[in-house]
């Protein structure tokens, strides 16, 4: 069993981490504070092949594995969570369903521009009256022929208004359930789409959480990605991975909180001495660490598993409801290790605790992640 | 056309820590970089061949360990490299150097050769200079801007010190180049993947026709007697004076150390 990095991955770690410093923690309070999305680092990213780490070149990718962008999103999320999740959602979830149930067609138009950072992708599952139970998908796709005329709304979408192509989930047979959705690629150029209500959230506020509003859009058919009927089953394989990827942010938003925490009771001066000296600070500084590394142990498992194609449904799900629960941990106790300055926007670990909290809500909720964990221990 | 970017592994200065009793500075487990005036040497090699098509290929006196920077290098966008490495050149100073190099780059061709300035190591500015005399060529040291390159000549920026000099030279020619010339790009993250499948040339002395007497540590004329850090002594005058007298007593305590100019 080995648990180093390899050379190349080593290598990737190392430039993710340059880029990090200093293209992305500069501007990440800024982008916080005025809710604003940072279209300037995607495009960054896009310029160094970060948009389309783990796809093959000849798709607009960089040949790299999953562990090299979890690599990406973790030393991302310790600078900024928002510029995680921008890079998670449109990897996982905008890039990935093409890479593994497009035709090749489907690849050349879509996937192309995607992986190389041209275009940015975004994922539609959620409506309003479909979250952890998204097999009651309201939004309807009607066969008319060449096209089907697709009707709904989705909400919560990461990169909603500033993404060009969306994978959304739609009922083409109500009367059979979960069979009865299927996959479109949606252009956000076709007639009768729009963008509703962007979010106004309490962490990630840089990135673009919207609605989507679908009134008589005609999608062609060769834009159903996948069979017919066979949707929700790639919703749910496209979210294994995806949340990987939220562990892989969430992993990143707890060492950086940390690492400034470490930072902060180093120099912090109480009773004559830095707070480091005292034994409690050293040993919530150990507790922490310990849980960070065993969640990165996890991370790194299951994105070391998806690499080899293994099953990895359940390592993925573990990865991200513990890391997720560390990153609440580990930001809470670095706000009280910095005291009331931790509790000012002075310091980022304010911003970070509030970037924790939606990690274990989105793609799939800590108690989705148990009933996927359970599921597969009791079977 | 063919551009030869000379570079080298240093230490993370900004990392580096001094043994307190000795005096020397601790080398174990400080990060190595990539020279800063190389790198911008390489950045400007680079935007030469994305103009001209120029073929870039990095060569580094080092270690085995100095095959991950090159790797870097091919991950920025360097065509080839390599790497001049044997027991026989180790503890070379400059000189014994930019013989070995000066004896790598006769059996090759190039139309251009750019070495940074100096290595934040050693800071002696010299290897680029000395490389170019072995090789009988000429060099323009300080760039700081290429302004036009073509197969026949090279019109660069030279910085001094307070000036400009802009000057042409014909090809090939040694420059030696400022870390201001030009921000080193990032590695490409697809360039990182394929950097692996790249060959790395390796050279070592049988490779070379080179007297042995005059590489590595016993080739060296340059002998280090010993490394300390020079102490420092500063006397402490206490003036208590308003806004505008200080800053006149400033200015005059500048000008009378020649720090700036009437």
């Amino acid at each position: 069993m080995k648990f180093d990095l390899s050379e190349k991955q080593a290598m990737m770690k190392k430039l993710f981490r340059e880029f990090a410093i200093n293209e992305v923690e500069p501007i990440a309070a800024e982008i916080d504070e005025e809710e604003r999305f940072p279209e300037e680092t995607v495009k960054k990213m896009a310029e160094i092949g970060m948009m389309g780490i783990p796809f093959e070149s000849k798709y607009g990718g960089s040949d790299g594995d999953t562990l090299s962008y979890i690599l990406a999103v973790e030393e991302l999320s310790k600078v900024c969570g928002t510029t995680g999740v921008i890079l998670s959602a449109h990897t996982s979830l905008g890039c990935n369903p093409i890479y593994t149930y497009g035709s090749e067609e489907q690849k050349q138009k879509y996937l192309i521009p995607l992986a190389s950072g041209e275009k940015l992708g975004a994922f539609g599952l959620t409506e309003p009256n479909a979250g952890t139970d998204a097999a009651t998908q309201q939004t309807v796709a009607i066969d008319e022929g060449d096209f089907y005329r697709i009707n709904g709304t989705k909400i919560f979408i990461t990169n909603g208004g500033y993404a060009s192509t969306y994978i959304v989930f739609a009922m083409t047979d109500k009367s059979k359930g979960n069979r009865g959705i299927s996959c479109f690629i949606i252009d956000k150029d076709m007639e009768g789409f729009s963008i509703g209500k962007t979010e106004s959230k309490l962490g990630i506020k840089g990135s673009s959480t919207t609605e989507l509003i679908f009134k008589d859009i005609m999608v062609p058919k060769e834009n159903l990605l996948g069979p017919v009927g066979k949707g929700f089953r790639i919703a749910m394989e496209t979210l294994d991975g995806g949340r990987i990827g939220i562990a892989a942010q969430a992993l990143g938003i707890a060492q950086g909180s940390l690492d400034q925490a470490v930072k902060y009771v180093k120099e912090r001066k109480q009773f004559g001495r830095p707070i480091s000296a005292f034994q409690n600070t050293q040993f919530t500084i150990a507790d922490l660490q310990t849980k960070v590394d065993a969640a990165r142990l996890l991370v790194y498992r299951a994105a070391y598993m998806k690499d080899k194609k293994y099953n990895f449904a359940t390592e993925a799900a573990m990865a991200k409801l513990f890391a997720s629960e560390v990153a609440m941990e580990v930001t809470t106790k670095s706000i009280q290790l910095h005291g009331g300055y931790g509790y000012t926007r002075d310091y980022p670990v304010e911003r970070m605790f509030r970037d924790a909290k939606i990690t274990e809500i989105y793609e799939g909720t800590s108690e989705v992640q148990k009933m996927v964990i359970a599921s597969s221990v009791l079977r | 056309m063919n551009i030869l970017v000379l570079l080298k592994q240093v230490p993370d200065t900004t990392e580096m820590k001094v043994d307190k009793e000795t005096g020397t500075l601790i080398r174990e487990g400080v990060p190595t970089i990539t020279n800063p005036d190389d790198l911008a040497g390489l950045e400007m090699a680079l935007r030469l061949k994305e103009k001209t098509g120029a073929k870039v290929t990095c060569i580094t006196m080092g270690p085995p360990q100095a095959k991950n920077m090159l790797r870097e290098l091919f991950a920025m966008g360097a065509d080839d490299g390599v790497l001049i490495s044997d027991r026989a050149f180790a503890g070379a100073d400059t000189w014994a150097t930019s013989n070995t190099l000066a004896a790598y780059i006769k059996q090759i061709q190039y139309d251009l050769i750019i070495a940074g300035r100096q290595a934040i190591d050693g800071d002696t500015a010299q290897v680029g200079p000395q490389t170019a005399e072995k090789l009988g060529i000429p060099q323009i040291t300080y760039v700081d801007d290429v302004i036009l390159f073509n197969e026949n000549k090279i019109v660069v920026k030279k910085a001094l010190e307070n000036t400009y000099e802009v000057l042409e030279c014909t090809l090939p020619c040694v420059i030696t180049t400022l870390s201001t010339i030009a921000k080193p790009r990032y590695m490409h993250v697809r360039g990182i993947s394929h950097s692996f499948e790249k060959d790395i040339k390796t050279v070592g002395l049988s490779d070379l026709n080179i007297d042995p007497t005059i590489i590595g540590l016993k080739g060296s004329p340059t002998k280090v007697k010993k490394t300390f850090i020079k102490e420092v002594h500063q006397n402490l005058d206490v003036l208590h004076l308003d806004g505008k007298a200080s800053a006149r007593k400033v200015a005059e305590i500048l000008l009378d150390m020649n720090f700036i100019g009437k």
